[in-house]
């Protein structure tokens, strides 16, 4: 067994056992805090789906709001379980995926532009949301109601561990996926459509089918994790699960942490909310905008001088220092 | 095989392509040759669906393929390579070959069978087949090849060959042409050809098209063409010289 696959094990092993480790008073705090990491480990590994190949979208929160709103809305409304509402919000996040992925493709809208084309879709979702507040709760947003005790069919469950695991379940689920995609024949169709359209298309490869696959699925497993974590909070707000400031704080955990690598979006959201956790407690309320001033200065930092992350140069190095040996022998 | 008529391209007010018509046999080489802007690769961008044509017609084994995009006009058979080479970078060389392999030819290959068929291409171009060498480290000579080699494992009926011997030295330049001799002979492979090196072209050819300012000015074997004023005139008066 290689070290890595060992040190891989040993940290799943100690993640399973989790909620039942020891921490004294903190135990709670601390399983909200990985609860929060799984989750949105799992949305920055949906947005790095397509951000790896040049599909930069600075409006995933759009997908994200869908997911969780309808599955809330549907539940609070016609007491719909969210087993089936998040169906409902999956199908209807994938149609919004293919609307908007559909025409970027024909009409070759990439790189900046498609950045700009995301970015109004996010902002779209979130003042729709505001806008229809009779049933939407505007910007005050809205409460899950509550099932009364712990339920499957409403996804309510007083104790975190169900939660934690339920979470860890899915951000496994996602990192399958991930392996899955970089290991397939569509990931090298999809590079070389991120670096060349028309040779792309010259081999034989269906842009358009590709573009409108990667983004529905990416928007898709965004969307279940937007009703992950609506049925966590139990409370869905507009800026919280859509437009820019959500939508940026996925992208920012991705590039932070490396948008190539499997575990490239988890190390980054894990060190941006230990970050947010950190910096809150220390500033409180003195400095608002503090954290996301110095997320911001981090961010210009890593795209010019660390571009595939923290996770991702490390990783980089390590394995340049394995092969420097094994040439010398050679 | 291919019967291109009144095929027009115009960008804006600028005519690219002026009605151009001609036709490609089975199993020749056929050479399309012309001063610059004369439209060979507009023309090469038009029938691999690169391109939207604004007229015309392009018929390929008696079906009408203008209007279709690159990708389907792919899997019906006809390949092309870029004039410059235009690698995906981020993939490995054998990469690069296996995913055309994969999917370009008329039913997608399995992805072992796709890798198969790549190293067997990489092998006949020259290039390695190891699946960690990078097209960095490829120079002008290499990188045609792998141009070569992507367009080939696509299993392609017509091959666009877009100046496969610019920037070659003269070894690298007899090798491309054997190789070129080597797609049609063993594979049966029908080439068009563009080049700017005209004694080579000349001499490997079974036919030559000439354009003009978008216009077909002559079509017939090298040495009839090579005599025929108005080309000599295209040229600015020069004589092709076949060595």
């Amino acid at each position: 067994m290689t070290p890595g696959r060992a040190l891989g094990l040993a940290l799943a092993a100690l993640l399973a056992a989790g909620p039942f480790l020891p921490l004294g008073g903190m135990k709670e705090y601390g399983l909200h805090v990985m609860v929060q990491i799984f989750i949105w480990s799992f949305i920055g590994g949906a947005w790095s789906l397509m951000g790896r190949f040049r599909l930069v979208s600075l409006g995933h929160g759009a997908f994200l709001g869908l997911g969780a709103y309808a599955t809330t809305l549907l539940w609070n409304s016609w007491g719909l379980t969210p087993w089936l509402g998040g169906v409902l919000a999956v199908l209807l996040t994938a149609v919004v995926a293919v609307i908007v992925a559909y025409p970027c493709s024909r009409f070759q809208v990439v790189g900046h532009y498609f950045a700009l084309v995301t970015l109004a879709v996010g902002e779209v979702v979130r003042l729709l949301i505001i806008a229809e507040r009779n049933w939407t709760g505007g910007s005050l947003g809205v409460s899950l109601r509550p099932a009364g005790r712990d339920s499957l069919v409403a996804m309510q469950f007083a104790d975190k561990r169900v939660f934690y695991y339920a979470a860890f379940v899915l951000w496994l689920l996602g990192l399958w996926v991930w392996a899955r995609v970089d290991r397939s024949m569509a990931r090298s169709a999809m590079e070389a459509i991120g670096e060349d359209e028309t040779a792309a298309a010259s081999v034989g490869i269906h842009i358009t089918r590709f573009k409108i696959g990667i983004t529905v699925l990416s928007a898709s497993l965004t969307a279940v994790g937007g009703v992950a974590y609506a049925q966590y909070i139990s409370y869905v707000n507009p800026d919280t699960l859509a437009g820019i400031g959500v939508s940026l704080r996925i992208v920012f955990a991705v590039v932070l942490g490396g948008m190539y690598s499997l575990l490239g979006a988890t190390v980054g959201t894990a060190l941006t909310i230990a970050l947010g956790e950190y910096l809150r407690i220390v500033f409180g309320l003195r400095f608002i905008g503090m954290a996301e001033t110095i997320y911001g200065l981090l961010l210009i930092v890593f795209i010019i001088f660390l571009p595939s992350g923290i996770y991702g140069s490390l990783r980089d190095l390590v394995q340049r220092l394995r092969s420097a040996p094994a040439r010398a022998e050679a | 095989m291919l019967t291109v008529s009144g095929l027009t391209k115009q960008f804006g007010g600028f005519t690219a392509l002026n009605g151009v018509s001609f036709e490609v046999r089975e199993g020749e080489i056929l050479g399309l040759i012309g001063p610059n802007g004369s439209g060979k690769t507009t023309a090469f961008n038009c029938i691999s669906g690169a391109l939207p044509r604004t007229a015309g017609s392009i018929r390929f084994r008696g079906e009408e393929i203008a209007g279709l995009t690159p990708d389907a006009i792919c899997h019906r058979g006809i390949a092309r390579t870029f004039q410059i080479p235009r690698p995906f970078r981020k993939l490995s060389i054998l990469e690069n070959v296996a995913v055309a392999a994969h999917f370009g030819g008329a039913q997608r290959n399995a992805e072992a069978e796709a890798r198969r068929r790549a190293r067997e291409t990489l092998e006949l171009v020259g290039l390695p087949a190891d699946p960690a060498a990078s097209p960095a480290l490829l120079g002008a000579g290499g990188l045609k090849k792998l141009e070569l080699a992507r367009a080939l494992a696509t299993g392609p009926k017509l091959l666009l060959a877009d100046e496969s011997l610019g920037g070659l030295d003269h070894a690298e330049m007899s090798g491309a042409v054997e190789l070129l001799r080597r797609i049609r002979g063993e594979l049966g492979i029908t080439i068009v050809w563009v080049e700017h090196i005209m004694a080579t072209l000349m001499r490997v050819v079974d036919r030559v098209v000439v354009l003009d300012h978008g216009e077909t000015i002559a079509e017939g074997r090298p040495l009839e063409v090579a005599e025929d004023p108005r080309v000599v005139e295209a040229y600015l008066g020069e004589k092709i010289v076949l060595a």
